[in-house]
């Protein structure tokens, strides 16, 4: 167990804080984060930047489209992944050329003020409910797992974010008429969907999350984590995602150009079917439905 | 009063308060259990000669500049569910944070202890010796001679609790209103796009620091004037 080894030389390392007159070799740990970028051999045009929200960049779809994206119009598709409310804000100061999100209301409301173009319905996925397999069982029904939640006082992790997902989550404890806070173990991690997955499996707490992300946490964490899916399928869990282009007249200075290009060519046909496909070869099943042209 | 009531409103509803009191209480704890440690820890090492010892101060200057977000994360493996300390349940609690801040700012104050001790029990020692102290009262006068520069040391290890966010973030979660800590919130508000909350807490943490900073000089100050007696 390359776990225990680890633990092992950090328990010696602690001791040697601790204790006068101990010995241990010194031990250090280097991190490493690699960042993705297209490659591509086509006339590059130049950059489009986008701001998204993490699921996009977490599920990998970004990083799946990007080089098909510059193989056929030659803009370099470039992102920063955060919450909902920080990806609206960056195009709110104009410092996007287009924006990539999961919210709704948040985001006609964007197009409303006069910050973006027209709102285009990209695709969608859904939430779940994820938690230990006791003391609710699965269940179709999101009031039901939602109102023992709360009745019996389950620990629950809300991302408490203002994400995408939390406004989700907010807005069916909202129809239900439930005040989550009521539940004295109701705890808000401020974090992003892996970090409160991660912190829900160590709590044995409940948690309310994307599916793409709950799929890839769940296959790919050096940690086994030890939640199931308890609701799912609610027609309150869907999760649709749009895509606005910034608007010029208020920003000249935005790509407005690549960014109607990024819509018309994540609208076609297909690209819709790429998205399909995305997923099902890694976790069985796939992460997004497209849907643009729809009225979602 | 308009003001008052937003920044009231501010100050709440972003569980800035408890964010303050969660910041506090996790640096007292950290420190008072750092500082009797990096004191006994310092005094011992310059009296201890042992084989060994040379490499024992060497790890204990390479611990000073462990990147804190390391240690988080080898003090998150340890209080894992399923890690060697998973049964204390202290992972995300104020408690596991104390733990990491420990290990963090401990080396810190034994080195700035040793390093004083080292220049000035020597002389100390052969006074009290002189005098026909005991073993105890000799002790206890060495420390008594380097208070200042052991406030100093208390005092730089509050500025590094205060301000610590990688490990905390980690070890604690930022739980709103059980860890979420000045510096953690901060970094959540930002990342959420808001600003406002974010500049009060990092301007009450630049108070916070000033306080220090005063504290620390008039500890300096009275030093000086003592030496010149």
């Amino acid at each position: 167990m390359k776990k225990f080894m680890t633990i092992i030389s950090l328990m010696l390392f602690s001791l040697l804080v601790l204790t006068a007159c101990g010995q241990s070799p010194d031990k250090t740990t280097g991190e490493k984060t690699s960042q993705n970028s297209g490659a591509g051999a086509v006339e590059a045009k130049g950059v489009l930047l986008m701001s998204t929200t993490t699921s996009t960049q977490d599920t990998g779809l970004l990083d799946y489209l990007a080089p098909i994206f510059l193989k056929d119009t030659g803009w370099k598709l470039q992102w920063t992944a955060v919450g909902t409310g920080q990806a609206l804000k960056m195009g709110q100061d104009g410092n996007v050329d287009i924006v990539l999100c999961h919210a709704k209301a948040s985001e006609e409301a964007f197009v409303d003020k006069g910050y973006g173009v027209k709102r285009y319905p990209v695709m969608f996925n859904d939430f779940v409910v994820v938690g230990p397999a006791q003391p609710i069982a699965a269940n179709k029904d999101i009031h039901t797992v939602f109102d023992q939640i709360n009745s019996q006082q389950l620990p629950f992790i809300s991302r408490g974010d203002d994400s995408g997902t939390d406004k989700a989550e907010r807005a069916i404890w909202a129809s239900l008429k439930i005040d989550p806070k009521t539940n004295a173990n109701y705890m808000k991690s401020g974090q992003g969907m892996g970090d409160t997955l991660a912190m829900a499996s160590e709590k044995k707490a409940y948690c309310f999350t994307d599916r793409g992300t709950w799929l890839k946490i769940k296959n790919d964490s050096t940690v086994k984590i030890d939640l199931d899916i308890i609701c799912e399928g609610d027609a309150l869990l869907k999760n649709q995602y749009g895509v606005i282009a910034v608007n010029p007249q208020k920003y000249p200075k935005v790509n407005n150009q690549a960014a109607n290009d990024f819509i018309n060519w994540i609208c076609s046909d297909r690209v819709q079917k790429l998205i399909a496909q995305y997923g099902v070869d890694k976790y069985g099943q796939a992460l997004f439905t497209p849907n643009a042209g729809t009225n979602s | 009063m308009d003001i008052i009531n937003e920044a009231m409103r501010i100050f709440t509803d972003a569980g800035i308060g408890d964010a303050v009191r969660v910041t506090l209480a996790m640096a007292l704890a950290s420190v008072t259990i750092s500082a009797l440690l990096g004191i006994a820890l310092g005094i011992l090492l310059e009296q201890c000669h042992f084989p060994g010892k040379r490499i024992l101060i060497r790890i204990n200057h390479t611990l000073l500049g462990i990147p804190p977000v390391v240690v988080g994360l080898l003090v998150y493996l340890l209080l894992m569910r399923n890690g060697p300390l998973g049964a204390f349940a202290l992972l995300f609690t104020i408690k596991g944070m104390v733990l990491a801040q420990i290990i963090i700012i401990t080396p810190i104050i034994t080195s700035m202890v040793y390093s004083y001790a080292f220049t000035t029990a020597p002389a100390v020692r052969a006074f009290a010796v002189t005098m026909g102290a005991s073993k105890w009262q000799t002790q206890i006068l060495t420390i008594k001679e380097m208070k200042y520069e052991i406030y100093f040391a208390i005092v730089t290890g509050f500025g590094r609790a205060i301000s610590e966010v990688g490990s905390v973030m980690l070890v604690g979660g930022n739980i709103e209103g059980r860890t979420r800590t000045m510096t953690t919130a901060i970094s959540m508000l930002k990342s959420q796009g808001i600003y406002t909350e974010g500049v009060t807490l990092g301007v009450l943490l630049l108070v916070f620091a000033f306080i220090l900073q005063w504290a620390a000089e008039s500890f300096q100050k009275r030093e000086l004037e003592n030496e010149n007696y």
